[in-house]
């Protein structure tokens, strides 16, 4: 909690940068615990309710921890028109989950993001901080294999 | 740093300019997001480690630039002041630069090379690329270190803030509205008419109005306003200062999506910079005039590059649209007069006041001396991307055709495709077909050809690109982003969705077409925002270019262009050798062939992942 205070200092405790607040508890804790928005309500004064409908508005925030990469496969339309589809699709299926989960060891979520402004490289994915550009379905078993193998460089 | 006077300006360009001089090259890396992915900032620090080691630092210098544009093609790198060239450097081929750079010549191999005749063309200025456009919005974009505001100055910056710091507020506005600049967001509403507008109202109601800078580029496909942010940060505050001037502004606030993480990085830099130097804050260049600019990280919520939820999500709520009017020029932020403009008009701004309304006025298509609605004055930044062969960011005057941009910048389509449509306006926006391609590239003729300027992305597709799956792309994406405030955007944009889902699906209906033109008709009368009122375009442009592929669909459930799943499937044609890399890398092992004997695709086991087709290297994968 004192984590969650130091942001919320961060931020002058001002009710109009609640959004940056989560944005940055988000990081800090890859979701929004529940007692998180109750300290932040406690002391900007800003109702659960509506904190509660930021979180569930923006695509940023998650109620649910993500994993410890999050892999965010760009479906902007440069990157569809160049097969995004197939490479959401290959991710689904060697991680065996859908948009929006976790693998049950928390090293990966998945999240499709409406693109990443950089189109020329098409099709786009990111996995924690790293972009990769010009991906190819074959390409997705041996990027998750380095990750799991804890070298991402 | 110390706060500056006006007279101070010039003084810091003098003495920056000398010091560049003394350096006998100056290395340009590209520092943008797409060159960063490809090693950029790993390139700049060998380099400087080479110029060290062999004592050259003092004689060439090394700088960080904003994104060139060229992206597909990083890491790039320019050597000034002659303007070499070159594309996807490695850190290998350091020591070869810098030799050949001593001895006067270049190294050829990462030169680009002419597409039509396949010549080495070793400056920039002589690629086509390159050499048809023209710089205003992206003057700086190469040439300068976003990071360093000194190498702003030198190019100019901030000498239009001084100028407007002695004009009178009614004679900026004027001089904003005779350019006859229209919003390059999207909306192409005239911005010196929004400025009086704002101007006005708080002047009656005796109120301080604000300003904003939208740089929540939330349409996919379109990068203009995050390349000119990484590149030239200083102009969009020089811009928003002059907008603040003008209307009696004391605070501004920069709304920028949290997916554009090194533009923010480089605008706060930017921004700490200009309060360090006086160039924001209390009594601006030693005048009575003070501004401050915030910024705010967007949460990921493509609605709220609409303005009122712009608005709204600043304030620290949920991103919905309100109903318009009052517009946010009589009541934005906090109920008081607001001006939102978009990255690219800003930082056409500086432009306007230092070079004169006439000669904005005069580049662009259309005669705007009477109204700013008449024409589309200045240029326009465009991303070009999708099926062609230069991808990159390009800055036309406006009225050229889409052919031009397409063929003469762009390069054709790749891989000997043919084109079939080019997406414009993002979402919200319509695919021209090929008899288009003569099209005028201004604000009137593409809405009137049931397109729009949009934003400016350009999104070519091959005709290896199917219509109907593009038109449920869009409606998916619209669905998604739809705030659901309003029934006939959340409930319409859901009923087309799962219309053209059936139809991809091979299983539309007679009628369905006719039922979806009748749903957009709804969408476009009662939706609250321009989300919902322009969300079913893509429907209804790609509707009235590529009827048949919608009846191929529909009455033959085929997918003529080969990639709608259910009405396609994959095989292998006597072109294949045998080589077995096909069957090894297919992930559901549907292939099955001895070494060097014809392959075979099992349909019922093909998940139809394409990686059989990425990875054969004859043409021997078949889709139909």
């Amino acid at each position: 909690m004192e984590k969650v205070n130091q942001i919320i200092q961060k931020w002058n405790t001002d009710p109009d940068f609640v959004i940056e607040m989560m944005q940055d508890i988000q990081d800090e804790f890859r979701c929004i615990p529940r007692e998180a928005l109750e300290e932040v309500t406690l002391k900007t004064k800003v109702p659960l309710a509506r904190l509660y409908h930021i979180v569930t508005f923006y695509k940023s925030f998650s109620l649910t921890p993500r994993g410890k990469y999050e892999i965010q496969v760009c479906i902007g339309t440069a990157c569809h028109v160049k097969g995004a589809p197939l490479i959401l699709d290959s991710f689904t299926r060697e991680l065996a989950i859908q948009i929006g989960e976790t693998t049950s060891d928390g090293l990966f979520s998945l999240e499709g993001v409406r693109c990443l402004g950089c189109c020329s490289l098409a099709p786009v994915i990111t996995i924690g901080d790293n972009l990769y550009g010009d991906v190819k379905v074959a390409d997705v078993p041996k990027l998750l294999a380095k990750y799991k193998e804890g070298n991402n460089e | 740093m110390n706060r500056i006077q006006s007279g101070d300006l010039n003084n810091i360009r003098e003495k920056r300019v000398h010091e560049i001089k003394k350096f006998k090259a100056a290395l340009m890396v590209c520092a943008g997001t797409g060159c960063v992915s490809a090693g950029s900032f790993k390139l700049k620090d060998l380099l400087e480690k080479e110029l060290k080691e062999r004592n050259l630092d003092n004689e060439y210098m090394v700088v960080p630039t904003g994104c060139n544009g060229f992206c597909a093609q990083g890491p790039i790198m320019v050597i000034q002041p002659d303007g070499i060239f070159y594309q996807k450097v490695k850190p290998e081929d350091i020591p070869e630069i810098i030799n050949k750079l001593i001895e006067g010549k270049y190294v050829d191999k990462l030169l680009y090379k002419d597409i039509e005749t396949g010549n080495y063309i070793p400056k920039m200025e002589n690629i086509k690329f390159f050499g048809k456009q023209q710089l205003i919005a992206l003057r700086n974009k190469g040439i300068i270190n976003p990071e360093n505001i000194e190498d702003a100055i030198a190019r100019g910056a901030y000498n239009s803030l001084a100028k407007a710091l002695e004009m009178n507020q009614q004679d900026i506005i004027d001089e904003v509205k005779r350019s006859g600049i229209r919003g390059r967001g999207g909306g192409g509403f005239p911005t010196g008419v929004k400025w009086e507008i704002a101007f006005k109202t708080s002047q009656e109601k005796d109120v301080i109005p604000y300003i904003i800078c939208n740089a929540d580029e939330g349409d996919p496909g379109a990068f203009m306003d995050r390349s000119i942010v990484e590149a030239d940060p200083h102009t969009v505050i020089e811009g928003m200062l002059i907008g603040a001037k003008a209307i009696g502004a004391s605070e501004g606030f920069v709304y920028i999506r949290k997916e554009y993480p090194l533009a923010l990085e480089r605008l706060e830099i930017a921004i700490s910079q200009a309060e360090e130097m006086g160039l924001l804050g209390k009594n601006i260049l030693g005048s009575d005039f003070d501004f401050d600019i915030k910024t705010h990280r967007g949460a990921g919520a493509f609605v709220c590059g609409e303005e009122t939820a712009l608005i709204s999500s600043i304030q620290g709520k949920a991103g919905e649209p309100r109903q318009k009017p009052p517009v946010p020029a009589i009541s934005g932020l906090r109920g008081k007069p607001t001006i939102i403009n978009n990255v690219e008009t800003w930082a056409n701004i500086p432009v306007i006041l230092d070079k004169g309304a006439g000669w904005f006025a005069d580049i662009g298509s259309g005669d705007v001396s009477d109204s700013p609605w008449n024409g589309s004055s200045g240029t326009k930044v465009f991303s070009l991307v999708g099926n062609i062969e230069h991808t990159g960011l390009v800055e036309i005057p406006m009225g050229i055709t889409l052919h031009e941009i397409i063929y003469d910048i762009g390069g054709g389509i790749p891989n000997g495709r043919k084109f079939k449509a080019v997406q414009t306006g993002g979402p919200s926006g319509g695919c021209l077909p090929a008899s288009h391609l003569d099209l005028s590239v201004d604000f009137d003729s593409l809405t009137k050809a049931g397109s729009m300027m949009g934003s400016g992305g350009m999104i070519v597709m091959d005709d290896k690109t199917c219509m109907v799956d593009v038109a449920k792309y869009f409606i998916s994406f619209l669905k998604d982003e739809s705030c659901g405030k309003c029934t006939p955007c959340r409930e319409g944009l859901i009923a087309l969705y799962q219309i053209l889902d059936r139809i991809t699906k091979g299983e539309g209906k007679n009628g369905d077409i006719e039922l979806m033109e009748e749903i957009s008709q709804t969408m476009s009368l009662a939706s609250l925002c321009a989300l919902g009122q322009t969300a079913a375009n893509p429907v209804l442009s790609t509707i009235k270019y590529f009827r048949d592929e919608y009846e191929a669909h529909i009455k033959d459930k085929k997918c003529p262009a080969g990639v709608c799943k259910e009405l396609i499937s994959y095989s292998v044609n006597d072109n294949c050798t045998g080589c077995t890399i096909c069957s090894k890398k297919c992930p559901v092992n549907a292939i099955s062939g001895k070494v060097k004997e014809k392959h075979i695709i099992d349909p019922e086991l093909c998940i139809k992942c394409n990686v059989c087709y990425e990875v054969c290297k004859f043409d021997a994968i078949e889709v139909r």
